[in-house]
């Protein structure tokens, strides 16, 4: 047994774990997997270790193996360091019916990176993502937990100078 | 019962039952990947899609229940069109490298492709590339050509109790896999090479070796644990190339552990023992078999009329075939002696005249799976006896109360209701308290003597939920493990636990050490019985496996032992060799040790080149027939040592086949009463205890194991642990 990554989780991130535990019953810790990453992720600057899935597994007594696989299938959990700011542009079929390409190389070339990549200052990152369910309001993106509808190139222009 | 028509059959299927199974039960074959009959339905193929009337789209087999007056069609348009979208689905991305893909010949894929795929592939893009991950040094990975049946990932969960193996990654990105970099160590991993439909998953030792088609497959048993195990070998050009596991439901379903899997490799290992060899003056010379039978012969006789027949001892593998044990009992009593025994790893001896008929499991191997409550005493069951683990385990996942009382905290792969873990000394201790807490709870009378032994005894609130399990299972069963079998005090431990098993209505049962010890104690392969009086005594009892080097013996025959390993104290067992007179060893290894301290070699053939029987630790007679020649010069030992009875001028040694000397002592045994029930006999707590038992690692069990690569360097084989008081 690999020593203990409990150490890892404070008490707060524990409090937040444990009201959704709450949520499920008792045999079923296993359900707020998804909870847990998430909170475990925003208290680490957006992104998981593997020590951090660990961690939760650990928690939640389940296999390692089972919360990789919540983590790698889900596109919201981050494996590796991203930006304070994470750009999530929709590039599905609603999006790319109604611009999304020109959405796309504006970022790019404001941003001067491309998917993946994370501005030099770490302020902002660029993802790809599959339908967000805002297909009325395309073409969109998300920061944070707030949607940025009908884009246009001036309306990303302000959307990123109001970003701190 | 449910009446369904497939294909206009009518049949009768199980209420509840898949379509896939009342389909199988009939023998009307439906394509499927990941449908397992053994494992939970996953239904993520979608190979299986037949046609069922009134549904609007083809359905499933796997996860589709039958129902009153179902008409299912699997031939019809619909299912066929629906099984060839499938098939081309999966060949998207499935690589055409068939011909160096180990799993060709014997492919679920490739069968298929003939049936349902096309000629030639609508896709121009490039095929997806999976890095192949690295799980350790029996199962080779080619991940560019998973399918994600996900068998495996079901296997590690459902079977082996070790969840590695997952699904990383999301749709065309899905690869199966650790995520961490990760050895496979589940001593049950092998069973996923069968399972894998395509050649993602293959043997590592048997990479690149034979072709399906090239081997003739012959049916044996394994001869490394005493389960049993039903196994087929595959053979080319007189050599063992692999094995595989033959479906018992009884015994070992569609599995076989890994030790029964990869030992082969030991089976042409460099120090194999190829031609008969005596020792001159400190120098060996490769003989003929009749100069090296005289020799032999001349050092017995003259050793015995120097000495007496009582200065011979002899000590045999507790995995050596019945018919050998027989026979070499038979040479020694006939000789004189009746010091022989198999139980190299016991230190206490002291009930051996009160033992039943054989070390038996108290019940089936079915039987022991449905269990309600398992008290393991001594016993490292996921390792020692793989297959006998997986059925308590299967026990404990459908709510039985798995309990262990052990001095070493095992690693185990499946949830304990209770764990007791002790040291050597405390092992007496531990049951006592539970027995303690059985009478106290059940308020019945205890067998006599009791009372008082128990008197001074303190009950822990983990005895008194162990006490309470068992006296609350209809099922309870009580088994005595290797470790318990090597313990300094095991006759205590033994009536303690007979007496837990007694009052709570369980079966008692012993796991023994290798693949024959039931049939040792048969056959006579133990100082104080013969095969003609296999459950009353012989009035004078010769030396056992510990007296016979306590007290040194002038001349030992040594039969398929390595010294160094079978012992379990190897220093006094080797000095007391070296300073024998003259040591003949029949062994189909020439071993370090063993060269030192013989002065003959007799080669022998292991179990794949003699015919032969194991009885199994249910009482199960399984006999064998050797599939490959005996390598070189050796010859199967039963024939050795007719040769030996009529040299030395012993009458009945003139069997024609090893059917005669098994129906011979068949014959000796009558009716074998398959019971571990004997007179009730007090015991007394030993109290102070020092020894140590020295752990057997699962793979340094026996001979051929010992010399098996693959095996060697996984992570269950990392050397003994001794344990200490």
């Amino acid at each position: 047994m690999a020593e203990s990554k409990l150490h890892l989780l404070s008490d707060e991130s524990k409090g937040e774990i444990d009201t959704w535990i709450a949520k499920y019953p008792k045999d079923q810790k296993k359900s707020a997997v998804m909870a847990a990453l998430t909170i475990v992720q925003d208290a680490n600057g957006g992104w998981l270790t593997q020590e951090l899935m660990d961690m939760v597994a650990e928690y939640l007594a389940m296999e390692p193996i089972s919360v990789y696989e919540v983590a790698t299938f889900y596109s919201m959990y981050e494996l590796k360091p991203v930006g304070r700011h994470k750009i999530c542009v929709c590039t599905n079929i609603s999006c790319m019916l109604c611009g999304s390409d020109a959405v796309v190389s504006h970022l790019k070339d404001k941003l001067g990176i491309g998917f993946g990549g994370i501005t030099t200052d770490g302020k902002i990152s660029l993802k790809e993502v599959e339908c967000l369910g805002a297909c009325g309001g395309a073409p969109m993106l998300q920061i944070g937990d707030q949607y940025y509808e009908n884009l246009t190139p001036e309306k990303i222009d302000s959307i990123l100078d109001n970003l701190k | 019962m449910i009446n369904i028509e497939i294909d206009g059959l009518k049949i009768e299927a199980q209420d509840g039952a898949m379509l896939i199974e009342a389909a199988d039960e009939v023998g009307i074959s439906i394509p499927r990947f990941c449908y397992h009959k053994k494992l939970s339905v996953a239904a993520n193929c979608r190979m299986c899609l037949v046609d069922v009337e009134k549904a609007a789209k083809p359905l499933p087999a796997c996860a589709t229940p039958v129902t009153e007056g179902m008409k299912v069609f699997t031939q019809s348009q619909k299912a066929i069109s629906a099984q060839k979208g499938v098939m081309e689905f999966l060949l998207i991305n499935h690589p055409l490298d068939c011909p160096i893909c180990d799993q060709g010949g014997e492919c679920d894929l490739q069968d298929l492709a003939v049936g349902y795929g096309g000629g030639e592939t609508r896709y121009s893009e490039n095929k997806r590339v999976v890095k192949n991950k690295n799980i350790g040094s029996l199962i080779a990975t080619d991940m560019t050509r998973c399918i994600h049946c996900t068998r495996c990932v079901r296997f590690g969960e459902e079977i082996a109790g070790v969840r590695e193996l997952g699904a990383i990654g999301r749709g065309e990105h899905m690869e199966i896999g650790t995520y961490v970099a990760s050895t496979i160590s589940s001593e049950l991993s092998g069973n996923m090479i069968d399972l894998c439909p395509v050649g993602a998953l293959t043997s590592k030792p048997f990479r690149y070796s034979a072709r399906n088609w090239e081997m003739q497959r012959h049916p044996s048993i394994a001869g490394h644990d005493c389960v049993g195990s039903n196994i087929d070998l595959d053979v080319r050009d007189n050599n063992i190339m692999r094995v595989v596991p033959r479906e018992n439901e009884e015994i070992n379903e569609t599995w076989i552990s890994d030790r029964d899997r990869f030992s082969y490799e030991g089976l042409n290992s460099k120090d194999r023992l190829t031609a008969p060899m005596i020792k001159q003056s400190g120098e060996w010379q490769r003989v003929s078999w009749d100069t090296a039978l005289a020799f032999a012969l001349n050092g017995v006789k003259e050793l015995v009329g120097r000495h007496g027949a009582e200065h011979l001892g002899t000590l045999v593998s507790p995995s050596a075939t019945l018919e050998e044990m027989y026979l070499l009992q038979k040479l020694v009593r006939g000789l004189g002696s009746s010091n022989i025994d198999h139980r190299v790893r016991q230190l206490d001896f002291s009930d051996q005249n009160r033992a039943p008929a054989f070390p038996y499991l108290g019940q089936s191997i079915e039987s022991l799976g449905q269990s309600d409550a398992v008290l393991l005493v001594g016993a490292n069951i996921t390792k020692d006896q793989p297959i006998l683990g997986h059925r308590v385990r299967q026990a404990a996942l459908f709510g039985a109360k798995v309990m262990c009382v052990n001095s070493v905290d095992y690693k185990v792969n499946m949830p304990l209701a209770e764990k007791l873990i002790t040291d050597v000394a405390g092992m007496e201790a531990a049951l006592a308290g539970i027995l303690k807490a059985l009478l106290n709870m059940n308020k019945i009378a205890a067998p006599s003597g009791i009372d008082q032994l128990l008197h001074s005894v303190s009950i822990s609130a983990t005895h008194e939920k162990m006490a309470a399990n068992l006296s609350k299972a209809s099922h309870g069963s009580v088994l005595l493990g290797l470790s318990a079998a090597s313990h300094p005090a095991y006759s205590t431990l033994y009536a303690l636990a007979e007496c837990i098993a007694e009052l709570s209505g369980a079966k008692l049962g012993s796991l023994s050490l290798g693949a024959n010890s039931a049939g040792a104690w048969l056959s006579g392969a133990v100082p104080h019985r013969t095969a003609d009086s296999a459950s009353s005594n012989q009035t004078s009892a010769g030396l056992n496996a510990i007296q016979m080097f306590t007290a040194p013996r002038k001349g030992y025959f040594l039969f398929g032992i390595e010294p160094e390993f079978d012992s379990v104290d190897p220093v006094v067992t080797t000095q007391s060799l070296k300073d024998a007179e003259f040591v003949v060893a029949f062994s189909s290894y020439a071993s370090t040790v063993l060269s030192d301290v013989a002065n003959v070699f007799l080669p022998i053939s292991p179990y794949t080149e003699t015919s032969g029987t194991f009885v199994n630790v249910e009482g199960r007679w399984q006999s064998f027939k050797g599939v490959v020649s005996p390598q070189e010069d050796t010859r199967p030992a039963w024939k050795i040592l007719r040769v030996l009875g009529n040299l030395f001028e012993l009458k009945g040694f003139d069997y024609m086949s090893s059917i005669e000397v098994r129906d011979e002592l068949k014959k000796c045994l009558g009716d074998i009463k398959l019971s571990n029930k004997r007179a009730w006999l007090c015991p007394e707590l030993s109290g102070n205890i020092s020894e140590q038992i020295v752990e057997i690692p699962i793979y340094g069990a026996d001979a051929i194991t010992r010399r098996a690569v693959s095996l060697s360097i996984t992570p269950d084989a990392t050397g003994h642990t001794i344990v200490m008081n």
